[in-house]
Order: C-alpha cells, then structure tokens, then sequence
C-alpha cells in the first residue's frame, strides 16, 4: 500500500524520464587553478545504484553538484536520454538531490519539506503524494514537526523523502550517511538500498567509504584527482584491481615490487629479491619490466615452515611481527626479508596461532595475484596516507 | 578479624562525609553563580531605572500638569490635567499621522535598499573576504560624521542648482519650477538615508548566517532564483527584517532633524518638531509632554500589532 502511489506515478508521470541514462561527456570543472575534476566521461545506466567512490578532494562531489545544476562545468555536456542539459538551471532538471547535512528547510513543517518541490511543480496532489513518500520513509507519524525536533536519522529520511517524492531521472546523494553514527549508518545503508530497488531509480551516490559503496552500489566508480582510476561491480573492483590507487583505497592489498623475468604464456614470474612470484597474463597490466605483484590479505596462506610447499613459486619465507585477534579472524603482519611487511587476514578454523617472533610461510594461488605497473608509489591510495 | 571489620568500617563514613562535603560545595558554588548573574546585571538596571524608568513617570507626570490661572510662562503646577491630551491630539494630529506616513516610506524605502544590499555582501560575497569587509565599512562609515553634517549634505544633493534637481529637468521629470528642498520628498530622502544602516545591518546579521545550501535544495526542488527567495530566503530571514524595519520606523517616527533642516514649515512637520517647539519656544511643558506619551504610546501599540502579525517566536 505504501509504495503504490509512488510507482503508479513514477510510471506514468515521468516514465520516459526514468528509463534515461545519464552520460557526462568530456566533463572537466576547473576552480582557478586547481582543476578539480578532468576530461571525466562516465555513463550511468538507468535504474543502478551507482557509487562514486574516493578520498575528500578528489571531486566527486563537484562531479555531482555539477549533474545536479549548483556548479557549471568549465567544459564538457551532461546528459539524461539523449537531452543535453548542460545549460539549463538547477531547478530545470530532472535531478534531486540528498545533501550531505540533509538542508532541510527549518522553518518548514516536514511534510511542507517533503511537498516543496511538488508544489513548485504544481502537482495536483502534491499532499497525498508527499504523505505517501513519509509513509516510504515511516515517518508519517513525524508529519507535522519541524526538522529541527527530528534526529540526525530522520532527517536524514526526510532529506531522502523530499527527493524521492519527485521521481526524478536520477537521484544524487551527496555523502548521506556522513553525519550518522555507524549503527545507524549500516541500518540506513540497507534501507537505501532497499528504497531503491522498490521505486528503481537511478541513484549516485558519492562517499568516501568504501565499504559502504561496496555494500550498496551496483557498479562503483573509483574517483581519484579529478578522475576515474576505474570502473565496475564492487566484486571485480576488489578482486582486480587496474592501479595502485585502487587497490589501496578498496580494501587492503600487499604489492610487493619485482622484475618480470619469465613468460610462462598464460602467466609471467616476477622476482622479488629472489622470491619467484607469478600472476597471470590477464590479471596483470604490465607483461614485462617492473611490476606490482598484489594479493589481499585474505587469500594469503599462512603455514608453519615445516608444513611449506616444495614448488618454489608464491612462497615467501618470514617471521611474525604482530597479531591481533578479534574472534572470527586473526590479522598477522609478518616481516618478509628483502620485501616488507605483509598482511595477512586468517580465519578462525581452530587452528594453533603463530606468535610474534614465529617463523612462517605464505603461500597463495597464482590465479588471485594481480599485476600492476611497477613505476607506481607501493603505498599509493591507502589509507594511513590519506586520512 | 575485628581489627580487619574496623580497618573496613573507618574509610566508608569518611567518604560519605567528603561526598556530601563536595555536593554541599558544588551546590554553593552554583548558587553563587546564580547570584553572580545578578549582580552583573545590576548596573544596567540601574542605569535603566534612573534614566529611563523614572524619566518616563516624569514625563507622564509633567503632561498631567496644569497652568494654575495667572501663573508665570513656564509655571506649572502638579494636576491631573487629562484636558492637555485632548488639546494637543486636537490641535496636532495631522503632524502626527504625518510622522507616521514619512516613517512608514522611509522604512519601506530603506527597506528595499538595505535588503538588496545585505544580500548581497553577506549571501553573493560570502566567500570574499576583503569585498565584503569593505562594503560593511561603508554602510557603517556615516556613522563616523556627524548625524546633522550629513543630513545638511542632503540639502546640496537636492538644493535648485545641485545634480539630481538638474538631471530631473533634463528629463522632463521635473517642472522647470520645481524643486525637491523644502518638500516631503527631501524629508523622507533624509529619513530613508540616515536609518538604512540600521536596516541593512540586522538583515545583514541575519542572511550572513543563512545556509547556501537550503537556497541550493531550493533551486534543486524545481524552485527558481525568485521563488527560493520567496520561500526560503525571505521567510527564514524575517527576524533581521523586522529587527531592521523597528529599528528604522521608531526613530524616523519621532525624528526632527530631518524635516527641520530639509522640509518647510507648511506641510513637512513631524511630531518631534512640535514637541521641541512646544517645550523650548511656547514653553508648553505638560502639551509637550503630553504629544511625546501619545507618540510613545501609537510606536508601542503599532509595534505590538507588527510583531504579531509577522514577527517571530524571537521577538515576542
């Protein structure tokens, strides 16, 4: 009953409007000297949920108000379905936005807030629309309060509400979790995405927390110094990453610096100080010179030397330097001479735990290294760096 | 083991009594802040007591007064004289409808000036710095010349042969005989110009802390420049406009500077005009008196029935 009216209206009123793709085009936004997003091409399908995802800085939040109309691109076009709305104003396109401190308007009751755009609109029955958004958000009951007799959780519903009740094209949502603690941030988080799926709109969201564009997102873009280090499902995101960056920022990831030194023809072996490491040819961005083997931390296997494969490849040799247990799991760093400090995530099997100072083995399978350019910063992107 | 049961029972007691100490403590300290804040407002009150509290009884004891038959100019003696009320709303009621109608175009005019330019420093300039800090030296730089060399500048602007006389000729807009000193067209100029700061600065005071970003969701939610001006900027910025509008009509309402010095003597008398006349020339204290209650009083009663109709939970 709730979402009835929503999807009746989201079909009829603006159907053709929904099913758009949003495409920006060349788009690059300069602030005096400081260009903050550049020569940026992205097309968002119809009806994902799709997350721009990247440290404070990198422009995707300019990239966002930028489709919402608040700020004009130095050069490039913006388009929904074909129709170039570069030009036109912030209140002439079909896009709404969810602030990141929701800019709810404070002398409005809530359910004013959430008719604002439909009566500017002129909508016929723009109280009975916006009744039924509150009613999406279960906030009905909240109807006649001010925002400012809300918590930081409902108004963030309200902020959403007010979106939402307009159908448009495509949703922004400008960090909205930020200003939420993290319970109620996991909580909002599915709901989000459970709002989404139920009037299938296309929302983009922007954050600078990975986990939670993983968790929520469709397909994740990767933004970093105006522009998209790379593109997709959060799965391939994680599992391959193209740059540094990437695999830095999604996750953590040990890259350890070599020489390719042999083609094995699906894959090629990279020494590290004498460790032979191979990854293979598709997952690899360089096929020769220096490269970046990676490997989460996840797919490490970490044994005790006795127990060590006699086949030379993916094996390194190092001692325990710090553990940490938290029940489900234990994160081991183990000091590998001549490569660094690797991290390594071990599940809770019931298995006997190294110790500090323990010397071990780790091993891994050849098919979940990737291969990355060996001129790149190691410690590019991650977040010891960043934050 | 009884020693054990002593060594245990000694400290309890001891820390109840210093709990209770410091809770006794903590209460006092409070209470003395309390008392504190009292005496920190003391001064003003007194201030207010003795300057303006007694001041007032005086006055509304003085228009009260009546002239005993025979007595000196300037003789009076304790009465209840209600008669010097009606005589003198009788005799200048106009001047005092007058005072009104200057103050409420004066206002009106110093409010559609000051708004635009509040908005503009502290909306369209907020993010440059130097411009704005100096256009808000400008709007406060008056204030650094004399109130009554400034008000005589006006008498130039607009004397016969000054520029603004002389561009209206040119463009027919303006009889050749016309002229704008000495009209109630140079006292409302006079009254617009010398209050605007007083305008301008609340609203200023008010949009500086206006969120860009409810004037974005505005423009966001389909509503255009003009209409998220209409309803976000202009509702949420009410306080500064009634702050600003009070503060401009109540002292133009009873100014005399203005239209002594840029109005006639015919039909650009204000109310404050009359009472100097009345107490320094005709030596009229309680008529005086008397117009100054009534002038207090219309200000107080049009201000209550102003703040209900608009104002906000702040003010009232």
């Amino acid at each position: 009953m709730t979402q009835a009216p929503l999807q009746t209206e989201n079909a009829s009123a603006v159907g053709e409007e929904s099913g758009a793709d949003l495409v920006l085009g060349a788009i690059t936004k300069r602030f005096g000297d400081f260009v903050a997003v550049e020569d940026l091409d992205l097309t968002i399908p119809a009806g994902k949920f799709f997350a721009l995802l990247g440290p404070s800085g990198c422009g995707k939040t300019t990239t966002l108000r930028m489709v919402a109309g608040l700020e004009q691109p130095t050069s490039g076009t913006i388009s929904i379905g074909g129709k170039d709305i570069s030009r036109s104003g912030a209140h002439q396109r079909p896009v709404n936005t969810v602030f990141q401190n929701y800019a709810l308007f404070p002398h409005m009751s809530v359910l004013d807030n959430v008719s604002f755009g439909l009566r500017r609109r002129k909508v016929r029955d723009a109280r009975a629309q916006a009744e039924a958004a509150l009613e999406l958000v279960e906030l009905s009951h909240l109807a006649a309060r001010r925002p400012a007799q809300l918590s930081g959780g409902q108004q963030q519903r309200v902020a959403l509400a007010r979106a939402i009740v307009n159908h448009p094209a495509v949703l922004l949502l400008d960090e909205p979790l930020g200003a939420l603690d993290m319970k109620l941030r996991r909580q909002m988080q599915v709901e989000l995405k459970k709002i989404q799926t139920e009037v299938g709109l296309t929302f983009v969201h922007v954050t600078h927390d990975q986990e939670e564009a993983m968790t929520m997102a469709d397909t994740v873009a990767v933004m970093n110094a105006g522009k998209v280090e790379q593109m997709g499902a959060p799965r391939e995101l994680y599992e391959l990453p193209r740059t540094v960056f990437v695999a830095n920022f999604l996750g953590k990831s040990n890259l350890v610096a070599g020489d390719i030194v042999e083609d094995r023809g699906d894959a090629v072996v990279v020494n590290a100080n004498g460790n032979r490491l191979a990854v293979l040819k598709e997952r690899s961005t360089v096929q020769q010179g220096k490269a970046l083997i990676g490997i989460r931390p996840e797919k490490l296997r970490m044994m005790w030397p006795q127990d060590a494969p006699a086949d030379a490849a993916n094996v390194l040799h190092g001692t325990v330097l710090d553990t940490s247990f938290t029940g489900v799991s234990t994160d081991y760093l183990v000091e590998v001479p001549g490569i660094g400090t690797v991290g390594v995530f071990s599940q809770n099997h019931g298995q006997q735990l190294a110790q500090p100072g323990d010397g071990v083995v780790l091993n891994w399978d050849t098919e979940h290294a990737f291969g990355l350019d060996g001129a790149e910063d190691a410690q590019y992107g991650a977040p010891e760096v960043d934050d | 083991m009884s020693v054990q049961a002593a060594a245990d029972k000694t400290p309890a007691p001891d820390k109840r009594r210093g709990g209770s100490e410091r809770g006794s403590g903590e209460l006092k300290e409070e209470r003395r802040r309390g008392r504190m804040g009292y005496w920190l407002i003391l001064p003003g009150f007194l201030f207010l007591l003795l300057f303006f509290v007694l001041p007032v009884f005086s006055l509304l004891a003085t228009s009260l007064y009546a002239k005993p038959p025979g007595a000196d100019i300037g003789q009076f003696v304790p009465a209840l004289e209600f008669n010097n009320y009606v005589r003198m709303l009788g005799s200048y009621w106009p001047e005092l409808l007058r005072s009104f109608g200057f103050a409420l175009i004066a206002t009106a005019a110093a409010l559609a000036i000051g708004y635009p330019m509040a908005y503009l420093i502290a909306v369209r300039l907020r993010h440059h710095a130097l411009l704005r800090g100096i256009l808000l030296v400008l709007i406060i730089a008056p204030f650094f010349t004399s109130f009554i060399l400034r008000t005589q500048a006006w008498k130039q602007i607009l004397a016969d042969e000054g520029p603004v006389v002389s561009v209206l000729r040119t463009f027919a807009l303006l009889p050749d005989d016309g002229r704008l000193t000495a009209t109630a067209f140079a006292v409302v100029c006079g009254l617009t110009y010398n209050f605007l700061p007083f305008m301008a600065l609340p609203i200023y005071a008010n949009l500086e802390r206006l969120d860009i970003r409810l004037i974005e969701a505005g423009n966001d939610l389909y509503a255009s420049g003009f209409t998220t001006f209409r309803t976000v900027t202009l509702p949420l910025s009410m306080p500064g406009v009634i702050a600003g509008t009070l503060l401009t009509f109540i002292p133009a309402a009873g100014d005399y500077i203005n239209a002594a010095l840029l109005g006639n003597n015919r039909d650009t008398t204000m109310i404050g005009q009359v009472v100097d006349s009345r107490f320094f020339r005709v030596v009229d204290y309680p008529g005086a008196s008397a117009l100054s209650f009534v002038l207090m009083l219309a200000i107080l009663a049009l201000v209550f029935i102003y703040v209900r109709r608009f104002g906000t939970k702040e003010l009232l």
